[in-house]
């Protein structure tokens, strides 16, 4: 599409939308205690405002094990900044789940496709369900584009970036904008691990970049035979470090160890570190042992014993909980969950995601856990 | 006519409590069964709801001409049940709230009903359903105006209750606006001042919407139909609350329900609990067509049972709760709607005198 072409959609979807918005409040009186947004949601969930969502529009397969999915996000959905996470809804057997990915592509125009690439874990539930299951014409939840795992604006002439497995998932959303500036990019260096080239995301695109960029030096290191990236091999490929700012992506280990050598270095301010978020594994045998819960709050912490109620337990340690018939039936003690998993003393069942609503007077602890109260 | 449920014997207590461990498998079973079918039909519902709640509205801004007054008048009074019944109640139990969609939510839901959702389910959810047809406990048992058991004391009003019964049911929904404030518990001293007034203010904000809604903006706007668009809009809210009354009062009060005193309900355990609910409630027996429109409220003892599992899977599990019944030689009051109806009025009548 030309620039032309673009802004000419940009400003005509704006205007829809502004339109939309106003015929939304002028309405809202006819559709109470609904909303109109209920009613345009019903036409397509992408007219919603209130609870944001985006259509695939196209799966691209990364490989064996991971997928690149395009989104065109509707009314609601604020534009990200390069190398953000985007909170995604997946509908599963009809409970929805959320997860985070980071944005692979480069901030555009308001309602222009964004993409994201999920790598499926075979522990997990989600990520499976979007790389193999999911079709062209879904319909996913979008939550607002979150992190500061970002590119300053002008960017600084020296950068470094580090990333190991998908950790290269918000680099590659940083470097597809530093691509297509002009002067394209400034001084660049990636160090990136993979386990072997096969298993290598963006292998392809990754070496076109570093062929076009005449800024961008590209260092890959495969772990099956060269071993992990450490900061003494970082320091290694990138022997001026020290005058760079870093972006440094990849699982916790790595972030540690690159965390202490810069603070050794005093260089801790020009470091930006961003963390895998994981599904919650549920602690081994964790359930007959209840856990200690905080109070995020009221910053109170307790522990809860295998067989006692976050509701009772809550209210022994002296934290008012909202209460109802305490005996799972009323839905009147409602509590977000923020981190960690709860039993369902009635079932057995673990469950628990963050931001999933716990009914306190049927659910113990299993493991530790924190409740949004 | 209650069953002692203390100083029973020891195989009693074993019979209860096996009935309520299989109740709770029963109840397990529909939670791990409950899927991305049931996600559909809730959603269809809401579709339904409101395709047909734009046509009653489109059709009655035509008004003027008969058959758009009725097709309008009918689709509008549909769509209000839907709404009441299979959306609201149940989207306030909780039923759908393992979705995880904030749009279906027991916390975010409001509803098409003077009464403002928190209230509602503040006096329904917690204190109804936990409390169920127990004497002193749970209001609903007569709604604090009608008299519904041989336990609750007569007073000389009571003569008149068979006329303002027959009243209440075109207003019902002003009825339990009026009872969700709780007045009385205010004046009984367990209610504060202060919140009796704001759950006022949070009726009168509601009310005005209401109101504003179906007897102001939409006549308004049908223009040279406004007078037949009020009149189809007071004709749909008057012939909802007149089926809601029906439903919600033969699911309680047909004659063979029974009713329990605070005394019983000491030291009661999960599986005397579970004994209470299927006593104290009435099915009324119908088509699927039937069910739905009900709100599934027709399947009331499972309702009671169940009260937050999704509510079309209480017609799968009706048989097995009664076939579970039959098996404790427990009463499971049933019946089709013309004679749960004459035997709640039945009720309504003997009550009425001392």
């Amino acid at each position: 599409m030309s620039w032309a072409g673009r802004t000419g959609v940009r400003i005509t979807g704006w205007t829809g939308e502004r339109l939309l918005a106003a015929a939304s409040r002028l309405t809202a009186p006819l559709t109470s205690p609904s909303t109109p947004d209920d009613y345009l949601g019903l036409l397509d969930p992408l007219l919603s405002a209130r609870h944001p969502a985006g259509r695939v529009t196209a799966v691209r397969a990364e490989g064996p094990a991971a997928a690149t999915l395009e989104i065109r996000p509707g009314r609601g959905w604020a534009r990200h900044r390069a190398g953000q996470y985007l909170p995604v809804g997946v509908e599963i057997d009809g409970v929805r789940h959320w997860r985070t990915y980071s944005i692979t592509s480069p901030p555009d125009a308001a309602g222009a496709p964004i993409t994201i690439t999920v790598k499926a874990d075979p522990r997990g539930r989600v990520s499976p369900h979007l790389v193999h299951r999911t079709a062209p014409g879904t319909v996913l939840r979008l939550g607002p584009p979150q992190g500061e795992f970002t590119l300053p604006e002008p960017p600084p002439t020296r950068l470094l970036f580090v990333t190991a497995g998908s950790g290269i998932t918000p680099v590659m959303g940083i470097l597809r904008t530093l691509a297509r500036r002009s002067p394209p990019a400034p001084d660049v260096v990636l160090l990136h691990s993979a386990p072997d080239p096969h298993q290598c995301l963006f292998h392809a695109e990754l070496a076109d970049l570093a062929a076009r960029l005449p800024g961008l030096r590209l260092q890959l290191t495969y772990t099956r035979t060269d071993g992990r990236l450490t900061p003494d091999r970082i320091a290694g490929l990138c022997p001026d470090w020290r005058q760079r700012d870093a972006w440094v992506c990849g699982p916790a280990g790595l972030l540690t160890a690159v965390e202490g050598y810069w603070t050794a270095a005093g260089l801790r301010h020009r470091l930006r570190m961003e963390r895998f978020r994981l599904t919650p594994v549920r602690p081994a045998g964790a359930e007959d042992t209840g856990g200690r819960v905080r109070f995020a709050r009221t910053g109170t912490e307790t522990d809860v014993p295998a067989s006692a109620t976050l509701l009772g337990s809550g209210e022994t340690a002296g934290v008012v909980m909202p209460y109802g018939c305490r005996m799972g039936i009323c839905h009147g003690c409602l509590v977000p969950l923020l981190d960690g998993q709860v039993r369902d003393l009635r079932t057995g069942e673990v469950h628990g995601e963050p931001g999933e609503l716990i009914q306190t007077c049927v659910n113990g602890a299993t493991g530790p856990l924190v409740l949004d109260l | 006519m209650a069953t002692a449920v203390t100083a029973v014997p020891d195989k009693q207590v074993d019979l209860t409590e096996e009935l309520g461990r299989e109740l709770d498998r029963i109840r397990s079973e529909v939670v791990a069964a409950r899927g991305a079918d049931d996600a559909r039909y809730i959603r269809t519902v809401i579709t339904v709801q409101r395709g047909l709640e734009t046509g009653g509205r489109l059709a009655l801004a035509v008004s003027v001409l008969p058959p758009a007054w009725l097709a309008g008048t009918a689709m509008l009074t549909t769509a209000k049940i839907l709404e009441n019944m299979e959306l609201g109640h149940n989207i306030l139990h909780g039923q759908w709230d393992w979705m995880g969609d904030p749009a279906i939510h027991s916390t975010t839901w409001e509803w098409d009903f003077l009464s403002p959702a928190d209230a509602w389910k503040r006096t329904h959810n917690h204190l109804h359903h936990t409390y169920t047809n127990v004497v002193g406990r749970d209001r609903d048992l007569g709604y604090t105006i009608l008299r519904m058991s041989p336990e609750q004391p007569w007073y000389p009003v009571h003569l008149l209750q068979p006329l303002y019964n027959a009243l209440l049911a075109p207003v019902f929904e002003w009825g339990i606006a009026a009872y969700d404030l709780e007045a009385d518990t205010v004046a009984a001293g367990r209610k504060s001042v202060r919140s009796f007034l704001g759950d006022l203010a949070g009726l009168a904000r509601k009310t005005v919407r209401q109101l504003a809604k179906d007897y102001v903006l939409f006549p308004l706007l049908a223009g040279p139909s406004a007078v037949p668009c009020l009149l189809g809009n007071l004709t749909a809210n008057a012939l909802r609350n007149v089926w809601a009354h029906t439903i919600i009062f033969c699911g309680h009060f047909p004659g063979d329900v029974q009713t329990f005193s605070e005394e019983q309900i000491d030291g009661e355990t999960r599986g005397q609990w579970y004994l209470r609910q299927i006593q104290g409630s009435a099915n009324i027996e119908g088509s699927p067509l039937f069910h739905v429109l009900t709100g599934n409220l027709s399947h009331q003892i499972e309702h009671h049972v169940f009260p937050d599992l999704p509510s079309n899977r209480y017609a799968e599990v009706a048989p097995q709760v009664r076939e579970l019944c039959a098996r404790h030689g427990l009463p499971y009051v049933t019946g089709p709607l013309h004679q749960q109806y004459a035997s709640m009025w039945g009720r309504v009548l003997r009550h009425a005198l001392p």
